[in-house]
């Protein structure tokens, strides 16, 4: 991998590069939902939806998995970033 | 898969790893760790990440004390490379009536009688160390500033990479399927990749300690509950220590990382090993917490888990072994605190299964205390 590659952004909003994932994937992580623990990849405000896809395809390169086999991390909610005051009554209009 | 063990632990949590990892220093032979997915997949790894010493009991304040210390230089007690993000940034516990008053004032005098730095602050002086707090109804607050958080997952790394480098052999994907006794004596474990022969177990298995309880026939008064927990985008650091209100029920914390990360207690939350999240924590956790800390109502909720508290009756763990059947030793019900306690939880279980004497008396902790009627109730828990 040349230095180019290696400092390639994969996840934006955490700023983790190609170079840190592909060392996790060398080290064992084989699992999208271990990487996101240990590097805070795709915990950011876009919730994975750029650097899931990207990591994935790099598991099945690396292991030679289908990448229909790897598995996605569990989507949590809420969908997109709310902010806390939209949330504030909710419960008693309902 | 290896075929025999001294010593098998179940549960790749931060207690299984802490455990196993203190058998090993001990000389307890060959320690295996079985973990049905992957390390700190389950309570640990979902946890609100919080460490504090302001406890209710002298057994809560000692483990919590004693842990905090280990914590503080644990890398290097451990000898490995691995930033736990240990940070004491304190945690602010405010009353609102005068009971709460009361209570707090008590636990002051047994916290300052076991060497705990916590104070009484009066509600003009909580602002020096949450500016933007609201005072609406509070009557006063405690604070220590040993309290802070690490983080869950590097901590079990930390425990798990050291238990390999004194020889333990740690086994993730791996379920206990069952285990096999005869005349009150473990036989072997046996898991989808085969069976390992043992006479010795530690059920660390948090959440789903009383199933593998059931496996030998102990019955264990350990139940799951689900809690739900949000965290924010990250922001400019404005808040330092952890907010914790009782009458609230709630807790509030900004990481290192600039998120801030909440939860809150649900006072009919059935036993279920559901942990699915939901929007009603969602309205209701963001309704609290912006009343106590009004500026939070501008940050952006990015996403919401949950995860089990392993309940036991009286919210103290059992540590130990169950008369019914020999060597098999419980390390479970932490009821929401477990991360915390967890390298005295190790250390003390190691001391209890190879028969040492203990670092602090035990029998508190037994499994027959509930029968007995003999509760060691914590006051102070969300
Ligand atoms: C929302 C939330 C917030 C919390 N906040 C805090 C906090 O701020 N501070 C604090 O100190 N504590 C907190 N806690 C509590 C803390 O997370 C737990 O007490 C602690 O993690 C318990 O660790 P453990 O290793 O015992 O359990 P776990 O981490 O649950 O580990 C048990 C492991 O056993 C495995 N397992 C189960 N059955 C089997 C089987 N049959 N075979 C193999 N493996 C099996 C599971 O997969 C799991 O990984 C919180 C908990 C929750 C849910």
């Amino acid at each position: 991998m040349n230095q180019n590659d290696k400092d390639t952004i994969i996840c934006r909003c955490e700023d983790v590069t190609l170079g840190d994932i592909r060392d996790r994937i060398a080290r064992g992580e084989h699992n999208l939902e271990e990487i996101k623990r240990s590097c805070r990849c795709g915990m950011g405000p876009c919730q994975g939806r750029n650097c899931t896809p990207l990591i994935a395809k790099e598991i099945a390169a690396a292991t030679g998995k289908p990448l229909e086999e790897i598995a996605l991390p569990t989507f949590r909610p809420p969908t997109t970033a709310i902010k806390m005051s939209a949330l504030l009554g909710v419960k008693k209009d309902d | 898969m290896i075929k025999s063990a001294d010593i098998v632990v179940i549960g790749g949590g931060v207690v299984g790893c802490s455990t196993a990892y203190n058998l090993a220093k001990l000389g307890a032979g060959k320690v295996v760790v079985l973990e049905k997915k992957y390390l700190a997949s389950g309570s640990t790894g979902r946890c609100g990440a919080g460490m504090r010493v302001q406890w209710g009991t002298e057994t809560n304040c000692l483990l919590s004390r004693e842990s905090v210390k280990m914590l503080s230089h644990l890398p290097e007690m451990l000898d490995v490379n691995i930033d736990i993000e240990f940070h004491q940034s304190g945690y602010l516990l405010p009353a609102y009536t005068e009971s709460m008053v009361e209570q707090f004032k008590k636990n002051l005098v047994l916290q300052n009688s076991l060497d705990i730095h916590a104070k009484w602050l009066t509600p003009e002086e909580c602002l020096d160390v949450v500016p933007f707090m609201s005072l609406k109804g509070v009557l006063g607050a405690t604070f220590c500033a040993e309290d802070g958080h690490c983080n869950p997952f590097k901590v079990t790394e930390a425990y798990a990479t050291a238990a390999r480098n004194l020889g333990v052999e740690i086994y993730t994907n791996t379920e206990v399927l069952n285990i096999e006794s005869k005349n009150g004596k473990i036989l072997s474990v046996h898991t989808a990749s085969g069976d390992i022969a043992t006479n010795t177990i530690v059920n660390a298995a948090g959440g789903y300690s009383k199933q593998v309880g059931r496996m030998v026939g102990v019955e264990l008064p350990i139940f799951p509950e689900r809690h739900e927990i949000l965290v924010t985008e990250p922001v400019e650091p404005t808040l330092g220590p952890m907010v914790m209100s009782f009458y609230h029920n709630l807790y509030c914390q900004q990481s290192p990382h600039g998120s801030f990360i909440m939860g809150l207690g649900h006072p009919n939350e059935p036993e279920t090993f559901n942990i699915k999240s939901s929007w009603q924590f969602l309205c209701d956790m963001a309704e609290r917490v912006v009343e106590i800390l009004p500026p939070l109502a501008r940050l952006n909720v990015i996403r919401q888990w949950a995860g089990l508290y392993d309940m036991s009756p009286d919210r103290t763990p059992i540590l130990g072994n169950t008369p019914a059947m020999e060597r098999f030793f419980t390390a479970a019900g932490f009821s929401g605190h477990g991360f915390m306690i967890s390298p005295i939880t190790g250390q003390l279980m190691a001391e209890i299964v190879l028969g040492k004497p203990t670092t602090f008396p035990t029998q508190m902790f037994d499994a027959g205390r509930f029968e007995r009627g003999e509760l060691f109730k914590e006051p102070l828990v969300v």
